[in-house]
């Protein structure tokens, strides 16, 4: 298998895949050039290829096929504060496929570094995209992590994204999965975070499920050091025959280890179904644990608002949802 | 330019608005007092057409056409605005894009998006880019209220209670804002149980057991609601109750 570590590796056969890749993730909101910028740490796995592991002084990104994907390693060396955001993209071009992600994310002792991550699945009929990612966080580090999806109109895509978190002593890690554009399909996110003392976490998910879409999250949150906090946040809007269910977790194992579960979740029309359940479990008796979960039609207060205003309420109702899901 | 006339509103089978009757004219301040309980911001409902709110009986004319069973946004579109006593909350939403979107239809604004806020006693530079969501006090939520229905620039802005949550020393700065909508050509029916703010109003009426008692001069009808409404036994008593008490 190519090794595409620490450097350019462009492989001729895969311009063009390159190319679709790039403009899917401009797509999808991202900033293609940043993909060519050698400025900027990045990594573009097409299916089972990788296309480009870029490194930058402090952030090195390594990436080797498997032949169901690709494993990625990225260490950010304890102290770096990473100029701009590493780039990284996944997507499956052709109708069908499978692709298998498996990621390590080490981020040393004070490091501060963002990622933005693009995933683009635009032809997809029956494509499956699996994530597996393992992220270590040391003492100080700091960590965003922003994902958006852009699938397409066929509704033939199955996300199944795994995170592992573990957060050391006054670590914070940040993260936002999107996916409001094009159709769901099947998306089962799966994120679990074990925090240190005075560790930070917050983990966020935004996602639009129209047609047949069927939407799983479950975010926990192991709150095992002094003064953890963390928040778990969800906001799903379920049209059509979409059904979502929501599953925020919270474990207060520590003393004065604050956490919050927060999940919105909009459904428009009679046949979408949502549910959500908040699990909370103290521990220590000095953690606290709060929840708060809102289901339902979209606030006729807000539409009405910006009726008031001089909107047609398809208008209002299309300003609520954007904003909720931005 | 509006004429409420008789208009009765039942709600959970209980008369709400009784035989309302209430007339506000071109760019005038009219102010409604009223205790608590007594259907004042049934009132603004019923006028904005939400939800819910549509009357048994009665007729609602603005600039001589009758829009008694007209949507929110077609009254809106006609020039009729309502800022909520408790205004919703946008998540994702920031007050420059709330702002914007109020100002969309205005022919002319007098005023920026910008100077709205600035009118309402919010720094833009510190609140333009802020989200109309919970990390917005009340009271600032309120003013943001405020500076939408200016940057919309209506032909007539129901204020529902906008004094309401606002600090004493700030009361002077909403008086300031509500005179501006007059100046601007904007006819403003201004809810709230304050006599003080009521008192800035060409024309004052006070409403109880879901009715319209007097309309007249705000000096006097403040003086008529100090001496007979602030201190009514009757004050959220179901209204059938209330008629044969008044």
């Amino acid at each position: 298998m190519p090794d595409a570590s620490a450097g350019l590796t462009v492989l001729p056969s895969a311009a063009a895949d390159f190319e679709i890749l790039s403009d899917s993730y401009a797509t999808s909101g991202g900033d293609a050039a940043g993909l060519r910028d050698d400025r900027i740490a990045s990594l573009v796995v097409s299916h089972h290829r990788v296309l480009r592991a870029h490194s930058i002084p402090g952030v090195r990104i390594e990436g080797r096929e498997t032949p169901t994907g690709a494993r990625a390693t990225i260490t950010v060396q304890p102290g770096t504060l990473a100029p701009a955001p590493v780039h990284l993209c996944f997507g499956v071009l052709p109708r069908e496929g499978l692709q298998e992600i498996q990621a390590e994310f080490f981020i040393g002792a004070g490091a501060r570094v963002s990622f933005l991550a693009h995933c683009a699945f635009p032809n997809a009929v029956h494509v499956q995209h699996v994530m597996d990612a393992r992220i270590h966080l040391a003492p100080g580090a700091e960590m965003e992590y922003s994902e958006t999806h852009y699938h397409g109109p066929a509704g033939g895509v199955e996300v199944l994204a795994k995170a592992r978190i573990v957060l050391e002593e006054g670590a914070s890690y940040k993260s936002l999965f999107k996916l409001v554009e094009g159709a769901v399909g099947n998306l089962r996110l799966d994120y679990q975070a074990d925090l240190q003392r005075d560790a930070v976490c917050e983990l966020d998910a935004r996602i639009y499920g129209k047609s047949e879409d069927r939407i799983t999250i479950n975010e926990s949150l192991y709150l095992n050091g002094e003064n953890s906090r963390g928040l778990a946040k969800s906001r799903v809007v379920a049209a059509d025959r979409c059904v979502s269910e929501v599953i925020g977790e919270a474990v207060g194992n520590a003393p004065h280890a604050r956490g919050h579960v927060d999940c919105v979740e909009i459904l428009k029309g009679p046949f979408a179904r949502a549910s959500a359940i908040p699990k909370l479990t103290v521990i220590d008796e000095r953690a606290k644990l709060t929840h708060e979960a809102a289901i339902g039609s979209i606030d006729k207060k807000q539409v009405e608002t910006l009726m008031a205003r001089g909107m047609s309420e398809e208008e209002a109702v299309d300003v609520v949802v954007k904003g909720l899901l931005r | 330019m509006l004429e409420v006339s008789d208009v009765h509103l039942i709600l959970g089978g209980k008369a709400v608005l009784h035989h309302l009757n209430l007339r506000v004219h071109e760019a005038e301040i009219h102010s409604i007092l009223g205790a608590n309980g007594t259907g004042k911001s049934t009132l603004a409902a019923v006028l904005m057409g939400l939800s819910g709110y549509q009357p048994a009986s009665g007729r609602i004319v603005f600039d001589g056409e009758e829009i008694t069973r007209l949507s929110v946004t077609e009254r809106a579109r006609r020039g009729i605005t309502l800022a909520w006593q408790e205004p919703a909350r946008f998540e994702g939403l920031t007050v420059a894009e709330y702002l914007r979107l109020s100002q969309r239809n205005a022919k002319s604004p007098a005023l920026s998006p910008e100077q709205c806020l600035a009118k309402v006693g919010l720094s833009p530079e510190k609140y333009w880019k802020r989200a109309v969501d919970a990390t917005l006090s009340g009271g600032e939520r309120r003013r943001v209220e405020l500076a939408s229905v200016l940057a919309m620039q209506p032909r007539l802005a129901i204020l529902d209670e906008p004094d309401s949550g606002i600090d004493a020393l700030s009361i002077g700065n909403i008086v300031d804002v509500i005179r501006t909508f007059a100046r601007n050509g904007t006819a403003v029916l201004l809810i709230t149980h304050h006599e003080e703010v009521a008192a800035i109003a060409d024309r004052s009426s006070s409403l109880c057991g879901g009715t319209i008692l007097k309309t007249g001069d705000p000096v006097a009808i403040a003086r008529f609601f100090r001496n007979h409404c602030q201190e009514c036994q009757h004050v959220n008593v179901p209204i059938q109750e209330e008629v044969h008490y008044a």
